[in-house]
């Protein structure tokens, strides 16, 4: 039985961030929920899901993040509170329909929850959501804290239907990621019915068709639901102040930066000269509240993650109530006080509050800083991320590396999301040379496999995981192979979203509540598309770098699906297929040619070189038990036994 | 609940390791733990990408007051519980300060680096003389040792909050500790687990 939905009013749960959305959601009745993995935002739909047979709620993981969001709409559509999940990335992919989604308005209420991640902890960029709230036009909120994500979650969907148009709902990885005490609300008990209503007049927002158009008109009732909402912020609980009433300083802050700002305000000791505005609704802005703090202050520094997107907002306010609150001086991230990349943390802000004071702050005595970094430097070795031990990843880019290499035409790999952007890495042999987003391996591979009339002649070839191949992988394959394009995509299939925890897709026998699904199958679709479709185990180097080696060679489409199952997998965690040795009388170590292939260059973080024996050794405590390395040792001197 | 009292509010406490040691799951059961106790307990957690091979970090802030920041501030930390010791440099590095306490696992993991022959991984000797040097005291434990003789190396991680309890610096006590795992993992997981507890307790003098 899980706390998060049988968790009484009144209880103070350890609560994940993710997980209090997840609570503030169910306190809110939601009946529908939809998303597409990504970190830091998958846990919000998996504990949604987990809780799903308990209630009347459906939960699924969309093909994409614009699925979602339309799954989502049908939900609202029909009277029901919905919502739609995703990493920041995730609304780039929505925003076509989420477009025209705030323009023909929403019914039952409806929140967008992106999450993003500052100083892009788990992301290969740090891109933000809150911008498209302004480009939408929607309100947005983010909470500062865990019980506020909870109790703004459900406000956001009182919010949404107050306006009748979806509500964006942002966090950040340091909230959805991080834990704290949440006091639990009620979760009501009522049995919300569906019902698509159509037959009223056109205009009618509850009655007739759902359509953008006439679009002036439509856009004109989007732009009088954001003054409502303004009004509504003016007086909303969760924008809060708490300071000296004429402050030296008017910190304005939102999201994850008001937890450091907080404690930096603690560690410059400037509790009596530091207010702290904590905004809930940063867009738009509430310009009475607003104007009443500009009021108490001439200075007022901005703090927020990741760019000036509020402390721009607060200018433009600035300068329109400059008549009645007088100039004002910002210190923020055009200034240089705060930097206006990566993430924040409690030192950043205190630096720069405390320079704006005229203070300075030493977080750490300097002689034991010198000795730490000393040491640190010679003797705490750097970790590069690397590919699991046993990841069938690791197996493929040796292949793939080794054939490109052999077939000495400067071939490439054009790569995107999932663990295997690791690929650009030495770990993964720097054998990907374009690295974009979801499903831009192949749409890139496409365009460079028609690049033959101007000279290109170099082998061109994509990797796509499975759950990317049907997220957006498949419409640039159709692409390629409608305009001829030569180009070996390879799908690195791995049964599952690996990169986020192992979430469904729709190449897997099961969804995301658990239930039995048709698992559509992709070397069937790629043969319907018409491509010439290869499968291996890329933990058979051998066989597969004779069929990539034979596909290369052949023009247009081909399609080679590297198939071996997740090492993190719950089917295959913590069970070798192998146990593993190194003979030492075969070893030749460092006399032997290969100048230590298998730690050198293959890299897997279950060998070891001995420094004193001078040969390969398996470091039992991390090998996985998968096997590869007894393929690649050309003395065959690491050995594999099938384990008991 | 309310009775047991801290030695210092906020306590600091990181929680450090390599991806896949299960760093997590520790800070996820101390922090229930002590919140059933009535402390204010945040958690600000590093993992996503950093699961794959990289170094992994949980900042717990333990109050009887307020919630603070998921992330300690430089040279806050008061207690590091390192499940491999070249992190536990690491974090010293940033968060030490002359009057910081550490439990060290001493089973080392090698990064990628070092198993490519680019950099070097300290001798252990070298290593705990550094950590010694940079902190006020110490514990080294051949938890993962200890952990293969239970089954697996990944009670390593509940092998130190064992010993991390028997070193009284927290209010952590075998029966709470018990309590949570029940509630968290199940009847079936809780002897072992209890097993490891006590284990990496024993190895605290």
């Amino acid at each position: 039985m899980s706390q998060l939905y049988e968790g009484k009013k009144g209880e103070k749960c350890l609560f994940m961030g993710n997980q209090a959305i997840a609570r503030g959601a169910l306190e809110a009745g939601v009946s529908v929920a939809a998303g597409y993995p990504g970190t830091p935002s998958s846990e919000i739909i998996e504990n949604l899901a987990e809780v799903s047979k308990e209630t009347n709620l459906y939960v699924e993981w969309s093909t994409n993040e614009k699925i979602a969001a339309e799954v989502a709409a049908a939900a609202s559509f029909a009277g029901l509170r919905s919502m739609c999940v995703m990493k920041q990335n995730g609304v780039n992919v929505a925003s076509d329909f989420l477009l025209h989604l705030v323009l023909s308005g929403t019914r039952g209420g409806m929140v967008l929850v992106p999450c993003d991640d500052p100083g892009a902890l788990s992301s290969i960029n740090e891109g933000e959501a809150r911008h498209f709230a302004k480009l939408l036009e929607i309100p947005l909120l983010e909470p500062g804290d865990f019980q506020e994500a909870k109790d703004m979650m459900k406000w956001a969907f009182e919010l949404s239907e107050e306006i009748r148009n979806l509500v964006m709902f942002r966090s950040v990885t340091r909230l959805s990621h991080a834990s704290g005490s949440v006091e639990l609300g009620e979760i009501p008990q009522t049995d919300p019915k569906a019902q698509f209503n159509y037959n009223g007049f056109i205009l009618d927002p509850m009655e007739g068709p759902i359509v953008s158009a006439p679009v002036a008109y439509k856009h004109g009732l989007q732009q009088d639901k954001l003054k409502k909402a303004q009004e509504l912020f003016e007086v909303s609980p969760f924008n809060t102040y708490v300071g000296p009433e004429n402050p030296e300083i008017l910190l304005i802050t939102s999201s994850g930066a008001t937890l450091y700002s907080r404690e930096a305000i603690q560690l410059c000791n400037a509790k009596d000269k530091v207010g702290l505005l904590k905004l809930g609704t940063t867009f738009p802005l509430p310009a009475k509240l607003i104007e009443k703090h500009l009021k108490t202050t001439d200075k007022i520094l901005v703090v927020e993650e990741v760019l000036p997107f509020m402390e721009e907002n607060l200018k433009v306010l600035a300068q329109e109530l400059a008549p009645r609150v007088g100039q004002k001086t910002f210190f923020g991230k055009r200034s240089g006080n705060i930097p206006i990349t990566g993430e924040l943390n409690p030192d950043l802000v205190a630096t720069a509050l405390a320079g704006i004071l005229g203070q300075t702050y030493a977080p750490q005595n300097p002689e034991y800083t010198t000795k730490a970094t000393q040491q640190a430097f010679f003797n705490a070795p750097t970790r590069d991320l690397t590919f699991c031990p046993g990841c069938p990843h690791r197996a493929s880019f040796w292949s793939i590396h080794n054939v490109l290499a052999e077939d000495n035409r400067e071939g490439f790999v054009c790569g995107d999301i999932g663990c295997y952007s690791m690929a650009f890495l030495p770990s993964g042999f720097s054998t990907l040379k374009t690295l974009h987003a979801m499903g831009s391996g192949t749409g890139v591979a496409s365009g460079f496999g028609k690049l033959g009339q101007f000279g290109l002649n170099q082998p061109v070839v994509s990797v796509c995981g499975d759950s990317t191949f049907f997220h957006s992988g498949m419409p640039a394959l159709v692409n390629a192979i409608h305009h001829k394009s030569d180009i070996t995509m390879v799908i690195l299939d791995n049964s599952g979203t690996g990169m986020t925890g192992f979430q469904s897709h729709p190449g897997l026998a099961v969804d995301a509540q658990g239930n039995e699904a048709p698992a559509l199958d992709i070397p069937t679709i790629c043969r319907a598309f018409g491509a010439t479709v290869e499968i291996c185990d890329p933990f058979y180097p051998f066989k597969t770098q004779q069929i990539f080696h034979r596909l290369l060679e052949m023009p247009g489409v081909k399609v080679l699906i590297m198939r071996q199952i997740c090492a993190l997998s719950p089917e295959k965690k913590r069970k070798k297929a192998f146990e593993m040795s190194v003979d030492k009388e075969i070893c030749l170590g460092e006399n032997c040619g290969c100048n230590k292939l298998c730690t050198r260059v293959f890299r897997c973080p279950g060998l070891r070189w001995d420094d004193e024996t001078k040969v390969a050794t398996i470091d039992e405590v991390i090998c996985a038990g998968c096997g590869m390395c007894a393929a690649i040792c050309p003395s065959g001197a690491i050995t594999r036994k099938e384990a008991a | 609940m309310g009775t047991a009292t801290l030695l210092k509010d906020p306590y600091n406490l990181i929680i450090t390791g390599v991806g896949g040691q299960g760093n997590v799951l520790a800070s996820r059961v101390l922090g229930n733990l002590l919140a059933d106790k009535g402390f204010s307990i945040t958690i600000g957690e590093t993992f996503g990408a950093s699961q794959r091979g990289g170094s992994v970090m949980s900042h717990m802030r333990i109050s009887a007051e307020a919630s603070w920041s998921p992330q300690i501030p430089q040279g806050k930390a008061d207690m590091i519980v390192a499940l491999e010791p070249v992190e536990a440099l690491r974090v010293l590095h940033t968060y030490g300060h002359p009057g910081i306490k550490i439990i060290s696992n001493t089973r080392s993991i090698y990064p990628v680096g070092v198993i490519s022959g680019d950099q070097k991984y300290p001798s252990m000797d070298e290593l705990k003389k550094t950590i010694e040097e940079l902190s006020e005291k110490t514990w080294f434990i051949d938890a993962t040792s200890a952990a293969m003789e239970l089954g697996h190396p990944i009670f390593g991680n509940i092998m130190m909050v064992g010993a991390l309890a028997k070193t009284g610096v927290l209010p952590i006590d075998r029966d709470s500790f018990e309590k949570v795992i029940l509630r968290t993992m199940g009847k079936e997981k809780t002897p072992v687990n209890l097993k490891a507890f006590d284990m990496g307790a024993e190895m605290i003098n």
